[in-house]
């Protein structure tokens, strides 16, 4: 466990699970390179958990092969269960413990030997700002405190593999920055794997992110890559006040791709907003600029759209939801 | 096995943090010690001919059939509620050693009560002065006999607890087996239709199973390995039942 392996964190391939006749994931392969910070998203239902209960060992596959730094989860659940931590949706805990005790009772179980346990604890309390409450029962704490309770308990034991469900839901914007640079904190050291709908999170502190629906992977990359390859073109704001009918010519001249989306209605300084896409990724804001000064318009803001990553997610989504919807009709007509 | 012990010790601490297992402790002294002093009275008055101890045993089943319940009703049920299940079986934990370690937790808890019961005898051997009313045979027989059922009683305790999330239901369907075990056996010993020929294996079926005799012949210090095998094997049975249901209900949660 010490010694870097070259095999990857985890490796799935064609993992379907069958739920009583739902298909809840259907045909996924991925691999985690070790040390990387993986983001799963998708709409509530799409799979993420059931996936993760998946690679955890608690749940056994319909078929497929599904492996934690080289160990098969079907056949060695026992290894894996030792290499990865695993945090579940709505962090269940024991409502009747203090917080130190639940730890060492984890720990225990966890395998951590009983000389470095002590030590262990204290370390991950003062990593998840806990050391307040340590003696607090679990019951009792506010939701923040119980996350991050659930997070301090799923680090314990330094496992290879760390697997959260929603670690930031619940959260309020000061514990989600707080839970954030703590996972970023684990970045190189461990392998993580979150899931989460709050898709600015998964952006920042994400490597790679994988976003599922329906149990099928829609897409996965870098946030930087998904942009390019799910909406596949870029967009311009202009505000420009004067005759733009012979624009879209000049437009073409510059970038074959390039036309106008949409044109806004005139405000009372004669300004109007148009909208422009282009499916080249190079930056043209400067040809564009030059095009509409030569025409004579008058341009008061210049600006590229920065996709986010939610407009990835929607657009990949809806891509699969489409695909489906074309399934079901080919199913239909046969 | 690793964890058994880390597993036993989480189990007994979270029975000693539960208001139930309090109930369960005040409901079995009041009871059990207004039956026992029921029982002095009536042998101050007159003569009986059974030893105290064994008419003392003869309602063992009414705590039974409430304190079973109280101590195994939360093990498995709770868990699935609250969903810690799935942290528990995500760890390096088998289901074997989660079962094992709450049944023995709760069988552990069983046992100490009945134990502390002895402290009746104890007080009526220091203040009585004479020991013509205490024959240590019945005593240690009966209290074999509750150690040796015990097993039985807990873990269809545990398995009653693992068929649902809730444990209230768990209770009740806990409190209908043993009630069925326990005095539907009686009923049926002398049901008069069980008589006829056609039905005479059901009928030995159902004198095998007589808990009541069973404690009878404990207290007369009559150990039948029939009887053993019969609490045993039934333990075995529901423990072995609880793991596949366990096992069962995450294939198709």
């Amino acid at each position: 466990m010490s010694a870097p392996l070259p095999q990857p964190a985890i490796e799935v391939s064609h993992l379907v699970k069958n739920y009583a006749g739902v298909m809840a994931v259907n045909d996924i392969s991925f691999t985690v390179p070790r040390g990387e910070i993986i983001g799963f998203l998708g709409p509530n239902g799409a799979g993420k958990s059931t996936t993760m209960r998946i690679l955890t060992g608690y749940l056994p596959a319909t078929s497929g092969q599904v492996s934690i730094c080289g160990f098969p989860v079907a056949t060695e659940a026992d290894s894996v269960k030792r290499r990865v931590g695993y945090m579940p949706e709505n962090n269940p805990l024991p409502d009747e413990m203090r917080v130190s005790e639940y730890l060492y009772f984890r720990g225990r179980l966890k395998e951590v030997a009983r000389r470095k346990l002590g030590s262990r604890i204290d370390e991950v309390l003062e990593l998840c700002d806990l050391k307040r409450v340590r003696h607090k029962i679990i019951g009792k704490l506010s939701k923040g405190f119980r996350q991050r309770v659930g997070i301090a308990e799923s680090v314990l034991a330094e496992p290879p593999v760390i697997i959260m469900d929603e670690p930031t839901i619940g959260l309020d914007p000061h514990q989600i920055l707080i839970v954030r640079d703590l996972i970023a904190s684990l970045r190189g050291r461990m392998t993580v794997l979150i899931s989460s709908h709050i898709l600015p999170e998964i952006e920042m502190t994400c490597d790679r992110v994988l976003i599922i629906n329906q149990g099928r992977i829609v897409a996965q990359g870098t946030p930087a890559d998904l942009r390019r390859e799910v909406l596949g073109k870029s967009a311009y704001e202009i505000e420009a006040a004067g005759d733009i009918g012979s624009l879209a010519f000049l437009l073409a001249s510059i970038d074959p791709g390039l036309s106008v989306a949409s044109e806004g209605p005139l405000d009372a300084q004669g300004f109007r907003t148009i909208r422009l896409t282009t499916l080249t990724l190079e930056d043209s804001g400067e040809a564009i600029l030059r095009a509409c000064l030569s025409e004579g318009l008058r341009v008061r803001a210049l600006s590229r759209e920065h996709p986010t990553l939610e407009d990835v997610f929607l657009a990949a989504t809806r891509r699969s939801w489409d695909a489906v919807a074309e399934d079901t009709a080919k199913g239909g007509a046969k | 096995m690793k964890h058994f012990f880390t597993l036993l010790g989480h189990e007994v601490r979270m029975l000693l943090v539960s208001p139930s297992t309090y109930i369960a402790a005040v409901a079995f002294f009041l009871l059990m010690g207004f039956t026992f002093t029921t029982i002095l009275e009536q042998y101050s008055k007159a003569p009986q001919d059974i030893s105290p101890a064994s008419a003392f045993f003869d309602y063992y089943w009414f705590p039974v059939i409430f304190m079973v319940p109280l101590l195994t009703m939360k093990c498995l049920a709770e868990e699935r509620r609250l969903g810690t299940i799935e942290t528990l079986l995500t760890s390096p934990v088998t289901t074997v050693e989660v079962v094992l370690g709450k049944y023995a937790a709760a069988y552990l808890l069983y046992m100490l009560f009945w134990a502390s019961s002895s402290g009746f005898f104890f007080i009526l051997r220091r203040f009585a002065g004479d020991a013509h009313l205490i024959d240590p045979g019945p005593i240690f027989g009966g209290y074999l006999f509750i150690a040796i059922s015990g097993l039985f009683f807990i873990a269809i305790g545990v398995f009653a607890s693992s068929l649902s999330r809730n444990q209230s239901v768990a209770g009740i369907v806990c409190v209908v087996i043993l009630a069925g075990f326990i005095l539907g056996g009686q009923y049926l010993a002398n049901a008069p239709w069980l008589d006829r020929e056609a039905l005479s294996p059901l009928k030995d079926a159902v004198n095998y199973a007589q808990i009541a005799q069973h404690r009878e012949d404990f207290t007369r210090g009559v150990v039948d390995t029939r009887e053993l095998l019969f609490y045993v094997s039934g333990t075995v049975l529901a423990l072995i039942f609880s793991i596949l249901s366990v096992e069962a209900k995450l294939l198709h949660s």
